[in-house]
């Protein structure tokens, strides 16, 4: 069984003296003192307020904090929230801390949860992020209620977001997630979620813990492998995201998370994605993705030159990785005026498949071709920022919906460069 | 007198005939050897290369930029070229037993030198493998940093980590070869010594303000009094 290399002597004693579950909440944690207190007693609250006859438990898998973040979340006492409320559990509301070998990642610290999950023979978990400050109560209803209804295998989520917020996710991971696999997941590469014991089964079994995006990136790996396995997804609105996602806090780390483990997953899924001609919306709880627009200051200087001076150094490895009309059509726009630089779909579509391609092909180390990336993606962002500077949230969605669609329609050429037709 | 002669003549005729007679043998065995030798070392390359593509050297070589190398040079693929490799040296090795069937004066001690030379060969063949595709590594990832940390100078920085390798493998090639062992190594302090103390001096005296800007942004990273702070824009 998987949770018998995963869980420590410590996670099982504590585990078993929980017994069974009907819902658990997993947090992964590593120091995140600031922040996990509020949100493990807004999880408390959420369980108290939409689960009082369910058996709950929050489970919290630590990577080594130095910080006292398990003790913070322990002494997240049920008994404060009580007095402040008029919440009642009618069952017991048990909350387990517990570090998990092998030092701090993301992977192993959901792997851990998982392992918990099927242990205690939860019908519904969720994932919720330490750093989710504007976490409220409804969330852990939206997130779990679906799944333990028993309607629902997974669920994502949907933000409310700045139109520039999650760039990245806009313009390469979500739209690129569609065209690959089928399904319209917004959040493809989510900080909270929510799946049914069945899938939290399935999760453990599959190839992907062996390998790197099992340890960082694996958020998107258990989006595909969901998608793939054939379970039922939706997708829930939870309300404002937090602004700063510490994941994302260096570019070339997200990327590595986001689209290494993206690419890497085309390998095993090739017979799934290269069927695929379309995509198809998945059912939406709630509200629809919600779109701020109060001004902000951004750099786009800083992106633009970064961009020039990448098409520029990187040209014996762009060379490496994309067909010369691409790499000729790259260099002729980072050669414009910052006022009539254009990076459009089509380029940014084509670019993505070759680099792709190159990454099944290794033709140099994969994680360089991801590296990259980054400056090429700083293009395409100058670009996003510049055509949406006076749009309206609807105009944003339309732009991004018209990128989507150009990805679709030009996923033939992958293949052909995947069978190395090209 | 003529007798002598005669007498002396068919004697040595006898002789030369004897030597040939005796030498004949040894140089069937030498080319029985050497015929052997190029069907076993043929097979070798044989087994080898379909070894290699079993186990994708080719593409392992790609990924860690020796083919490109490779190409550069108008070399073959690297599976081809240490198939090859394999070949020659197992072949070499038959024909230096064949000769050494002759028994030519001289010619066992050249056959016993190649057969103690060929390990450290075969070492300082693969030293210099790995360090040039550790060099092509280490000067792209090194440009790729530079680039995405918007470091000035990538491609310095990138022929600098490339230079730095590719000189220290080169020593440990020749050291393993056995080749003017004090004058690489002499050579080599001096390189390393020069660039160091070059590196040194452009830092210090002609990149004050680059140093002090770096230093600045990675332990002093808070915004001046008055400077505008930028929103921070999440890409995920």
């Amino acid at each position: 069984m998987a949770e018998e290399s995963i869980l420590t002597d410590e996670f099982l004693r504590q585990l078993i003296d929980v017994g069974e579950a009907d819902v658990l909440v997993g947090v992964p944690t590593y120091n995140n003192a600031a922040t996990v207190g509020q949100v493990v007693q807004t999880i408390r609250a959420g369980l108290l307020k939409y689960f009082p006859r369910e058996r709950a438990v929050i489970v919290n898998a630590d990577g080594g904090s130095r910080d006292q973040t398990p003790e913070l979340v322990r002494g997240a006492s049920i008994n404060d929230l009580q007095h402040s409320t008029d919440l009642t559990a009618l069952r017991t509301l048990h909350s387990i801390s517990a570090e998990y070998p092998g030092g701090p990642a993301t992977g192993t610290a959901l792997r851990t949860i998982l392992a918990s999950a099927e242990l205690l023979r939860a019908s519904a978990c969720a994932v919720v992020s330490p750093e989710s400050t504007t976490i409220e109560p409804e969330w852990i209803e939206r997130l779990l209620r679906p799944v333990y209804k028993g309607n629902f295998d997974f669920v994502t989520p949907l933000y409310r977001r700045h139109k520039f917020d999650g760039l990245l996710m806009r313009n390469l991971v979500y739209p690129m997630t569609r065209a690959f696999y089928g399904k319209q997941v917004r959040e493809p590469y989510a900080a909270e979620f929510s799946f049914s014991g069945q899938l939290a089964s399935h999760f453990l079994g599959q190839e992907i813990w062996t390998h790197e995006v099992g340890q960082a990136g694996t958020e998107i790996a258990l989006t595909i492998s969901a998608i793939t396995g054939g379970f039922r997804l939706a997708q829930s609105f939870l309300g404002a995201k937090p602004h700063v996602d510490a994941r994302a806090a260096d570019l070339v780390a997200a990327m590595r998370q986001t689209v290494g483990a993206l690419f890497w997953s085309l390998e095993p899924n090739f017979s799934i994605w290269s069927a695929k001609s379309d995509s198809q919306p998945i059912p939406t709880l709630g509200a629809a993705q919600e779109v701020t627009l109060e001004p902000l200051r951004i750099n786009r200087k800083r992106l633009f030159s970064m961009f020039r001076s990448g098409v520029a150094e990187l040209e014996p490895v762009l060379k490496s990785i994309l067909s010369s009309s691409t790499l000729t059509e790259l260099q002729r726009i980072s050669a414009l005026e910052e006022d009539d630089f254009l990076f459009g779909d089509e380029l940014w579509a084509r670019t993505i498949y070759e680099f792709a391609a190159s990454y099944h092909k290794a033709v140099i180390s994969r994680d360089h071709v991801v590296q990259a990336l980054a400056p090429l993606y700083r293009g395409r962002a100058f670009t996003f920022l510049v055509e949406n500077r006076e749009a309206s949230g609807e105009q944003v969605e339309q732009n991004v919906e018209d990128f989507c669609m150009t990805c679709e329609r030009l996923k033939p050429s992958l293949l052909e460069l995947w069978n190395g037709r090209k | 007198m003529r007798d002598i002669i005669v007498h002396e003549l068919t004697q040595a005729t006898q002789e030369l005939v004897r030597e040939f007679a005796r030498f004949l043998p040894r140089l069937m065995v030498m080319l029985i050897v050497v015929l052997v030798g190029w069907v076993i070392a043929y097979l070798v390359k044989s087994i080898l290369r379909s070894f290699l593509r079993l186990i994708k050297f080719d593409k392992l070589s790609e990924g860690a930029g020796a083919t490109q190398l490779l190409n550069k040079a108008a070399l073959p693929s690297s599976t081809e070229l240490v198939s090859r490799f394999a070949f020659w040296t197992a072949w070499l090795g038959f024909i230096l037993v064949g000769v050494s069937a002759l028994g030519i004066l001289g010619m066992q001690e050249y056959v016993t030198r190649f057969f103690v030379f060929l390990p450290r060969l075969l070492v300082a063949l693969i030293f210099l493998f790995i360090g040039l595709l550790a060099a092509s590594f280490f000067s792209r990832a090194a440009l790729l940093w530079a680039v995405n940390t918007n470091m000035p100078s990538p491609r310095l920085l990138s022929s600098a980590a490339r230079v730095l390798i590719t000189v220290f493998t080169a020593s440990a090639v020749f050291e393993e070869l056995g080749l003017a062992d004090s004058t690489m190594l002499l050579a080599f302090a001096i390189v390393m010594g020069a660039v160091m103390l070059g590196l040194a001096i452009a830092f210090g005296l002609g990149g004050q303000d680059l140093a002090r800007r770096f230093l600045e942004a990675r332990f002093a990273p808070e915004k001046k009094e008055g400077q505008e702070r930028e929103d921070e824009l999440s890409p995920l």
